[in-house]
């Protein structure tokens, strides 16, 4: 629906629009705020004055979910967390995307037992994984450029 | 298939709240798990009237990690590691807490070399915990720049950490019997880099907020704790020092070394956020001078206990 | 503070309740029955002048019985001392008085020792649980409930793994 069959097989002028989405869709991303645990704690680390996030557009942090693009989950997710985490998810409009930053999110981490959620990939689709415990600000920002990358290849069929 | 409830139903929570809830006259709010002054995840169901709040039930276990169960499965060593992760703003001090307890029980000696080097990083991990609340409840009151000049103090001393272990938070620098290595060469230079530092960057913070008529607005009067209420609750730390009980465990039990260190116990008298306030921005100059005291008496030899139960040998 | 006239005390305002002392590392406690923690808990704030309940958790030494023992540790402000209590439980129906008219910070930490090793505290204004979700089956700390943990994927696994696992796809 929508710009593909209106504009028929133009490839050129699809081309060009998609390469004006996806950049302004990467340029200025906001994330929302999901600071859970001690990735929360390197994630304010990313945002402060060290290692700016406002270089890449991101400095606002929204808390409102009606308001974001991107969820960093940062910390761990609890079982009683869980249904918290979906409904958030569910409430960000399209488009999302999801960085699991730290390794209690991508993989259940050091927590191996009845309380934590083993990789929060079992609740939500997860675009980008950040491994360390925590990972440093300098990580953070490398998953937030691999997850540009991957928006700048996305192409217009697959969401209009 | 319907989703089951979130929460508690009302019902089981009626008798929590006052009767002019159920009514509609005073407001009830859920500030839930997510909420920018949260920092972390708590909730707080409220019932207010107007801006003072009456009741307020909080909701915890939204970060309950299962740790105890987890470290029942694991031997000392590798329990450490967990016991970063528990007050992650405070990691040297939760390996700090773990390792005493294990030298209390089994009578581990610890070198004094290895003493001294904990009471170093610990006050530092002191210093880095008040600088991130300094920071995270500014932010809240809308000053953001003193968070970005808290972070900034902020990773000078996670610097020093990674200088030491290699990480800058989750470090299990500290192990039953003394310190996993010791320290490296520019260690000294780095930490009397930083105690030149603070003072002045103290000193321009409390001209931010001190005598701030907007902070003071914020902050006097509200959270009002007697000394008598406190100490039934069992508060301890900075806000039973800013009611005006000065309990230091640092001084009343000493643990590591710390009676050969001279510092005060910084109390206030009202109890209200403002003297939470004060008391901890005093605690931070009395952790430099303790820092100071420590680094002019490291005395040298063995920074790890010989006894081979507990402590791994070294590798070469 | 003299602990073991705190002890002697207890002993002769309690009697055969008290069920023994113990020591170690430093540190002293009595050994008291169910019933009447309250009594000792007010005994020790009103006359021997301990103001701060500090710890209020429990060990669980299943099999053997009693099951439970309930671990309470006082301190006093004004002459620096720690005092401690232990309280054996039996496993069936476990039940002790609530501290909490004594000490309010004793409600939250009830309500953790009830939450993790199902312990009832009798006279608790608001038993309920407090760390894992409300409709939580099990009590998490006792020693025959399962870690819950994962099969860890290395690579010799992953793939089986992999196909049991819950993925969200959307």
């Amino acid at each position: 629906m929508g710009v593909e069959q209106k504009l028929g097989n133009m490839g050129v002028v699809t081309t060009t629009l998609e390469h004006a989405v996806n950049w302004s869709r990467t340029n200025a991303m906001w994330p929302m705020l999901f600071g859970l645990a001690c990735c929360a704690i390197e994630m304010m680390s990313a945002q402060a004055a060290d290692y700016d996030l406002s270089r890449f557009g991101m400095e606002l942090m929204r808390p409102s979910p009606r308001q974001a693009d991107l969820m960093i989950v940062a910390g761990r997710v609890s079982r009683k967390m869980a249904p918290v985490l979906r409904r958030l998810y569910d409430q960000m409009p399209e488009p999302k995307w999801v960085i699991a930053m730290g390794d209690c999110c991508s993989c259940g981490g050091v927590f191996n037992n009845y309380a934590i959620v083993q990789g929060v990939d079992e609740i939500v689709p997860v675009d980008v994984y950040v491994a360390g415990c925590p990972p440093r600000p300098e990580g953070l920002i490398h998953g937030i450029i691999t997850l540009h990358e991957k928006v700048k290849t996305e192409k217009i069929k697959d969401y209009a | 298939m319907p989703a089951p409830p979130l929460e508690v139903s009302f019902n089981e929570l009626k008798h929590l709240v006052s009767s002019r809830a159920l009514e509609g006259d005073t407001l009830l709010l859920n500030m839930g798990p997510q909420h920018p002054s949260t920092h972390g995840v708590l909730r707080l169901l409220l019932e207010l009237e107007g801006e003072t709040v009456i009741n307020c039930i909080p909701d915890i276990g939204f970060l309950h990690t299962g740790i105890e169960k987890n470290m029942e499965v694991k031997n000392y060593l590798q329990a450490l590691v967990m016991t970063d992760r528990m007050d992650y703003l405070n990691n040297i001090g939760n390996n700090l807490v773990y390792c005493l307890a294990i030298e209390k029980l089994v009578d581990l000696d610890v070198p004094p070399r290895a003493q001294a080097v904990r009471v170093i990083l610990t006050e530092l991990q002191r210093i880095a915990s008040h600088l991130v609340w300094l920071g995270t409840s500014s932010l809240d009151l809308a000053a953001m720049s003193t968070f970005l000049y808290c972070f900034r103090e902020r990773e000078i001393i996670l610097d020093i950490f990674e200088m030491c272990s290699g990480q800058r938070m989750m470090t299990s620098y500290i192990r039953p019997g003394g310190i996993w290595r010791d320290l490296p060469d520019g260690f000294e230079e780095a930490v009397r880099q930083f105690l030149r530092l603070l003072p002045g960057r103290l000193r321009q913070y409390e001209a931010l907020l001190t005598k701030n008529p907007l902070f003071l607005d914020r902050t006097r009067k509200i959270g009002v704790l007697t000394a008598q209420e406190a100490l039934r609750l069992g508060v301890t730390g900075p806000m039973l020092r800013a009611t005006g009980i000065a309990f230091d465990l640092r001084k009343a039990q000493p643990y590591s070394g710390y009676d050969q260190y001279d510092f005060d116990v910084p109390t206030a008298t009202g109890g209200d956020t403002y003297d939470r306030y004060l008391v901890r921005m005093e605690e931070m100059r009395q952790s430099l001078r303790i820092i100071e005291q420590a680094l002019n008496r490291l005395p040298g030899g063995a920074f790890i206990s010989d006894n081979r139960k507990f402590v791994p040998p070294p590798r070469a | 503070m003299d602990l073991e006239a705190v002890v002697q005390d207890l002993q002769s305002e309690l009697g055969p309740a008290v069920l023994g002392v113990e020591r170690a590392c430093g540190e002293i406690g009595v050994l008291l029955a169910p019933q009447r923690v309250p009594a000792a808990a007010q005994r020790l704030q009103e006359r021997h002048g301990f103001d701060l309940l500090i710890a209020l958790t429990a060990v669980d030494y299943w099999p053997d019985e009693p099951r439970f023992a309930l671990v309470y540790k006082f301190y006093s402000t004004s002459a620096n001392a720690l005092f401690g209590l232990r309280i054996p439980v039996p496993g069936t129906a476990p039940e002790v008085p609530t501290l909490e008219n004594v000490f309010p910070n004793a409600n939250w930490h009830e309500r953790e020792v009830y939450d993790m090793f199902g312990v009832r505290f009798a006279g608790h204004s608001d038993l309920r649980r407090i760390l894992m979700p409300h409709d939580w089956e099990g009590h998490p700390l006792r020693k025959d409930y399962p870690l819950g943990y994962e099969e860890v994927q290395y690579t010799f696994n992953f793939d089986e793994i992999d196909r049991r696992k819950p993925y969200a796809t959307e």
